[in-house]
């Protein structure tokens, strides 16, 4: 979709902010969830400066310096301590992570 | 203009032995006593941990050993910069209680070049703000005046220089939070070039705009400091494989025959004050010998929007690592999924999520081209422009923020008027270059003024050049 922020800015409700809340793993009030609804729309429609620019034939920049393919050399270097990151998870048990059941649930 | 006694001198003290590392850190620690109880630099004062380092210190110069450029010197640092099993907190609760399993480059190179660490500075939420009101742990007041806010994000590191409590901070700058808090706090702050120094160990809010760097009372300080720091870290990355250019020969270069850009396009908003200190820079360089340049960067304008769409994304992305499993706090929910929710919900301050929804929102699918997309292209275009307008000058001057420290609450209940303390400060890390902020006259209610130096990427020691020569002519401290 190529739409213009403008546009978009207009369509943003309350039921496309749930959705967006849900992706991002975010359990929202309802009146953080209205306050959102308005806020998104009212940054679009201030973003929408960029609609007057043709940006068609512009590359985008990702990053200032395009360094790619920063590789190490393949041998072991120390790593951080088991122990004292596991140390610092909210539940830990058997050198491992602990998280509630994610199986048989719905989701 | 700062009285407090810069860092050359103390490290330059305490090497000779003239006066003892324990003795520079208690007058330091001193004031902190003192004043924090009002000021809120800290999130964590280091004071046990800060004597025993000064004692090491005066321990091994006793001994003859070589300890370093920063001997003996009070540094305070960002709290959100890891340092092994001290808290680091973002001023977030979902960090609660973390203690990182190791130090940041940053804070390892400092403590090799001498330094002593004095406690973990404020900051607005992950770094998301530009006043410190958005702490999850209270807002930081600025020294100067306490009834204003000290900028941000990095307010509690600005303010920790400007009262006095340590010689030198660390801050990191995403778009402008290490110059805008300098320029509100009459500091010199200071956003090095991406890349020049480690960002490992920095926690991430936008990787490809993030910078540590240095809030110093004077500009040599601050070179001093960014030569400790800088060069290649093969921890990271996004590190620039290649020296950093010495600073310390820029200082007394001066600025003759140098070309300085004047943007006659900049987005206007700046105050009067503001600008008319701008306007008195142009006038001393142009005095000391330099070419002032008029130059169009028409892309600036679109900085904001740009920045508002790509620092939100990848703050969306970088922060879902806080799902209450690795670290920090949790909410004990029935599933996983509850609990990513719940925990996030609960953890987050408001402008944070705010962020989190608009970056989830501009990556979204059917949105990402519209939004995220055309951002980056901006930020070519952006590129462009001040590629072209570097044909013709060797630095660039404009304001660090369009107005001197303002009262607390006055932009909370908007986030865009918040948003637009950055409008100057934003492009520079859009693009990867430096800039600097160094105090230049007073404005309202003799409040300092920030002027910003620009210069191309790697271009640090004309920018230090530039710095040097309105810190003099000012009457900068020379201690």
């Amino acid at each position: 979709m190529t739409g213009s922020l403008k546009r978009v800015s207009e369509q943003i409700d309350r039921g496309a902010v749930e959705r967006v809340a849900k992706l991002a793993r975010l359990e929202l009030s309802d009146a953080e969830l209205d306050e959102a609804t308005t806020r998104l729309a009212g940054m679009m429609a201030h973003f929408a400066d960029i609609d007057a620019l043709d940006l068609d034939d512009v590359e985008p920049m990702t990053q200032p310096y395009e360094l790619v393919n920063v590789l190490r050399d393949d041998v072991p270097l120390e790593t951080l301590d088991h122990n004292e990151v596991l140390a610092a998870a909210p539940d830990a048990s058997d050198g491992r992570f602990g998280v509630p059941p994610i199986l048989g649930l719905d989701l | 203009m700062s009285t407090f006694q810069s860092a050359r001198s103390i490290a330059a003290s305490v090497s000779t032995g003239e006066s003892s590392a324990v003795d520079v850190v208690s007058q330091h620690l001193a004031r902190i006593e003192e004043r924090e109880e009002e000021v809120h630099a800290f999130n964590l004062v280091l004071h046990d941990e800060a004597l025993q380092s000064a004692e090491r210190v005066d321990e091994r110069i006793a001994a003859g050993e070589q300890v370093g450029p920063l001997a003996g010197v009070p540094i305070a640092l960002k709290d959100n910069l890891c340092t092994r099993g001290i808290p680091t907190t973002c001023s977030s609760n979902i960090l609660d209680g973390w203690r990182p399993p190791y130090d940041a480059t940053v804070v390892s190179r400092l403590a090799d070049a001498g330094a002593v660490f004095v406690g973990k500075t404020n900051l607005d939420e992950f770094a998301m703000g530009s006043s410190t009101e958005n702490s999850a742990f209270g807002p930081t007041r600025n020294p100067l005046d306490t009834s204003r806010v000290p900028g941000g994000s990095s307010g509690g590191s600005a303010a920790a220089v400007a009262a006095g409590f340590s010689a030198m901070s660390l801050g990191s700058d995403t778009g402008g939070s290490i110059r805008q808090p300098a320029a509100l706090c009459g500091v010199v702050g200071v956003k090095p070039t991406y890349g020049a120094v480690s960002r490992l160990g920095l926690i991430a809010f936008a990787s490809s705009l993030d910078q540590i760097g240095p809030f110093t009372h004077d500009v040599a300080d601050a070179a001093l400091l960014l030569e400790c720091m800088a060069g290649h870290d093969p921890g990271d990355s996004t590190s620039i494989p290649k020296p950093f250019p010495s600073l310390s020969e820029s200082l007394d270069r001066g600025v003759a025959g140098l070309r300085i850009g004047r943007i006659v396009d900049l987005p206007s908003g700046a105050d009067a004050d503001v600008v008319a200190s701008v306007d008195r820079a142009f006038e001393v360089l142009a005095d000391a010998g330099a070419e002032i340049i008029d130059v169009t960067i028409p892309a600036f304008t679109y900085g904001l929007t740009a920045y508002y769409l790509i620092a939100p994304a990848e703050a969306s992305s970088n922060l879902a690592r806080y799902d209450g499993v690795r670290f920090g706090s949790r909410v004990e929910a029935a599933d996983t999924n509850s609990m990513y929710m719940a925990t996030r919900g609960e953890g987050f301050g408001p402008e944070v999520k705010r962020r989190i929804m608009l970056g989830t929102y501009a990556l979204s699918a059917g949105y990402y081209d519209a939004f995220y997309g055309k951002a980056l292209k901006v930020r070519r275009l952006m590129a462009q422009d001040f590629a072209t307008a570097y044909e013709s000058v060797d630095a660039l001057v404009t304001p660090a923020s369009p107005s001197v420290a303002f009262p607390f609450g006055s932009k909370t209940s908007d986030p865009l008027a918040m948003y637009l303390c950055d409008s100057y400060t934003i492009p520079s890390n859009l693009i990867g270059h430096p800039a600097m902020s160094v105090p230049f006259g007073a404005g309202e209610n003799d409040l300092p003024v920030g002027v910003q130096v620009l210069a191309p990427a790697m271009g640090e020691p004309t920018m230090f050049a530039v710095a040097a020569e309105l810190e003099r002519s000012a009457g900068g401290n020379h201690v």
